[in-house]
């Protein structure tokens, strides 16, 4: 499974990142999220949204292994085994593997946990299978 | 403090001294934040009678104790001032992502003092704080402003600026942000012209503290599952507040041809469904909205973008001002956006100029040869355009309707649209009584949030005047504003009839105090009292005589449309003032008791 972002239907309202923040650091701090928001504004007045596809490219390349996957089948960071490295943050194709040492002392990434999508007034985001029909595949399109 | 972010910035602009104390814990308790620390720090501080225009009054920016948590529309930020358009109280709200990032630099709210030498702009990021040099921004458009600060900056800060119509002193000028969304009325952008602040920049990186963290998420995420399953939902996300347009005109509350009638002939071409198809683009929420009534729109015509138009300005920049093609409107609300000026009162001046060029009060002269007739696109264009400058007639509009049609007399008096001052929203209120006496009551004037109760008119008896009606709109009036001043929208609870009871939990598990709605709508009871005491202050003769509507309202019936021929009387209107009052607990002269600010908890703080 992974999360899916329709970003024709985002309406940049930052819920996701809040919800995220809360499940990855239990703080309420939406520059402390594992999804981006890009607004294209004033022209043509778009938003773009960048999700983990759960490719595992970050764990690929994670020294210390600290990328593991959890019962939902998605890669997630054991913040203890982190090291700061950031040999994953370029490998990640969505640019939504983070390291920012001024915010935490460890990367963080999607863990899947859904609170994104509970709080979507819009259902711009949605989780499905890994390779579910192009449709859903919207997070790879331009903006 | 829970919920808060601890700190109030103030910043000096005369002497360039920025200070930050610890917000006040007692203020938090009365007051609660947003628009209830507005008037707490306004009452307080700003000298009586000082010259809103001058270096006394103060720009007070607050967020509130929801702003930028799990909630929905936890974006609402409150600007208060003495109004330089209605000498009064002005209180304006933002929507946006604006106040959520206040709190996330570790701000509940920034109180801008004095006067700047010259054009500045405010940098905040985190504790990094400093006020820079504007000229290079001073004198361009909002847009242009934000999108060169934000190329400059980052994508991350947020930004508050105004255009030339703050700069210029224009009455009603508004603070912009996002592309589109507008702190835009009393003119809080004209103080922050004056002041010379083009802009404030913000970006924060701060977690805001909760006192039960779980409790909270549970709270906040059963609020967004009540929002998405309403059965209102897609309608609103579909079309916002333009979707109310059609129900608008047909009972005859769609402001006519500068509130003469209230159905207007071309009014299908402006219905939400049209400008959904015609010209939207992108849906454009405020933080943490599942609703997102934002409509950003293209208009092919004039190679423009503009996030709107809302119901307000379609009605007060098109049938206002007898413009029937939604292009056409949207394209105004670009320029006012741009500019930097209120799209609800530059539609009602436009209107008042325009049917004082039909009876011949205003001439070719006056006009500098423009033919200011209903439905000239081209002179709505023009006047915008004058007002912001404050050139030819856009001088004598950039005023307010109040002051233009005083100055210009000839009976023009009588069809300007205004209460205290304030040009009247878009609402025309000839036969509902509820709606009339919330204009005529309002703490900033004629406008229409603080009591939305147009929709209470219908389903009671539009023409009734009953005690159970007065007391209904006092209930929206304490209550409804309470989302202001916890800095969260009241749509959900609007729109999406979603259980208030809902926030209580929410509000507890941030703040750790446990209020009810109950012990809320008495803050907003104690908010609305001060505000009632602050225009008392502020202006000298303060009676009744400042709560009655444009004569339009009790004299002059619409001759077409679903209020053809009804009107209320002014025997009613002065019927519904002396229940109000009575039911507020203030004199007949409309001042509050002392009893009643003993009960409310206002005595020390007025003495």
């Amino acid at each position: 499974m992974r999360l899916y972002a329709d970003f024709s239907r985002c309406s940049g309202c930052h819920a996701c990142q809040v919800a995220c923040s809360l499940n990855l650091f239990q703080e309420n701090n939406p520059k402390k999220s594992a999804l981006r928001i890009i607004p294209h504004f004033p022209v043509p007045g778009t938003y773009e949204l960048k999700v983990c596809t759960q490719c595992g490219d970050c764990a690929a390349v994670c020294p210390t292994n600290a990328i593991k996957q959890n019962s939902k089948g998605a890669y997630y960071v054991d913040y203890a085994e982190c090291n700061l490295c950031e040999a994953c943050v370029p490998e990640c194709p969505e640019g939504v593997m983070f390291i920012k040492v001024d915010l935490a002392n460890h990367s963080w990434k999607c863990d899947l946990c859904g609170d994104c999508v509970q709080v979507c007034g819009t259902d711009a985001l949605f989780i499905d299978e890994i390779d579910a029909p192009v449709r859903h595949s919207a997070s790879s399109q331009a903006a | 403090m829970n919920g808060y972010a601890g700190k109030i910035l103030r910043v000096n602009l005369s002497t360039g001294k920025i200070s930050k104390e610890n917000t006040p814990a007692e203020v938090a308790k009365n007051f609660v934040g947003g628009r209830g620390f507005g008037a707490y720090f306004l009452f307080k501080e700003v000298p009586s009678h000082a010259d809103p225009l001058g270096p006394e009054n103060k720009l007070i920016v607050s967020s509130g104790p929801l702003s930028g948590l799990l909630i929905p529309g936890a974006g609402k930020c409150d600007f208060t001032c003495k109004s330089p358009l209605t000498g009064g109280y002005a209180s304006s709200s933002l929507g946006g992502l604006f106040t959520a990032e206040m709190k996330f630099a570790g701000i509940d709210s920034i109180i801008f003092e004095g006067i700047s030498p010259k054009p500045v702009y405010l940098f905040i990021e985190d504790n990094k704080i400093e006020l820079r040099d504007a000229s290079f921004l001073w004198g361009k458009g909002t847009i242009t402003a934000e999108k060169e600060l934000k190329e400059m900056l980052g994508e991350e800060f947020q930004i508050a600026v105004i255009g030339p119509g703050g700069e210029n002193g224009v009455s009603f000028a508004s603070i912009n942000h996002d592309y589109g969304r507008q702190a835009g009325r009393g003119g809080v952008g004209t103080v922050m012209g004056i002041k010379k602040l083009k802009a404030i920049t913000i970006r924060g990186t701060n977690s805001i503290p909760v006192a039960d963290l779980e409790g909270y998420r549970k709270a906040g995420i059963a609020l967004y599952k009540s929002c998405k399953e309403a059965e209102g939902l897609k309608f609103w996300q579909s079309y916002g507040t333009p979707g109310v347009t059609s129900w608008a005109n047909e009972v005859g509350a769609f402001p006519t041809l500068n509130f003469s009638a209230g159905s207007f002939e071309g009014a299908k071409t402006l219905y939400g469904q049209v400008m959904r198809e015609q010209i939207v683009v992108t849906d454009k929420g405020c933080f943490g909205c599942p609703s997102p009534c934002g409509k950003y729109s293209r208009m092919k015509r004039y190679d423009t973008q503009v996030e709107g138009p809302e119901y307000e300005t379609i009605g007060m920049l098109g049938s206002n001002v007898g413009l029937a093609d939604i292009q056409d409107v949207a394209q105004a609300n670009y320029l006012c956006d741009e500019l930097g000026i209120d799209t609800i009162s530059a539609g009602s001046v436009i209107g008042w100029a325009m049917e004082c060029f039909g009876k011949g009060i205003l001439t070719l002269e006056d006009t500098g040869g423009i033919e200011l007739r209903f439905g000239n696109v081209q002179a709505v264009f023009s006047l915008i355009r004058q007002i912001a400058a404050k050139e030819g007639l856009g001088d004598l509009l950039s005023q307010g309707v109040k002051k233009a049609s005083a100055a210009t007399g000839k009976g023009s008096e009588k069809f300007a649209i205004h209460v205290k001052g304030m040009e009247q929203s878009a609402y025309a209120t000839h036969n509902a009584t509820a709606m009339l006496l919330a204009y005529m009551t309002s703490d900033v004037g004629a406008h229409h949030n603080r009591a939305w109760a147009i929709t209470y008119d219908i389903q009671v008896g539009r023409e009734k005047v009953t005690p159970e009606k007065v007391a209904h709109v006092i209930w929206l009036q304490n209550f409804r504003p309470m989302f202001d001043v916890l800095g969260a929208c009241r749509l959900q609870w609007v729109e999406l009839s979603i259980e208030r009871d809902l926030y209580v939990p929410a509000l507890e598990a941030i703040t750790g105090v446990h209020r009810t709605w109950e012990d809320l709508e008495k803050v907003g009871a104690r908010i609305w009292n001060l505000t009632r005491l602050y225009w008392a202050r502020e202006n000298d003769g303060f009676d009744r005589q400042w709560d009655m509507p444009a004569a339009r309202f009790y004299e002059d019936p619409p001759t077409t449309g679903a209020t053809a021929g009804q009107i209320t009387s002014l025997d009613n209107v002065n019927k519904l003032l002396d229940i109000y009052y009575e039911q507020r607990g203030w004199e007949s002269n409309g001042l509050p008791m002392p009893t009643t600010l003993e009960q409310l908890g206002l005595t020390e703080l007025v003495a």
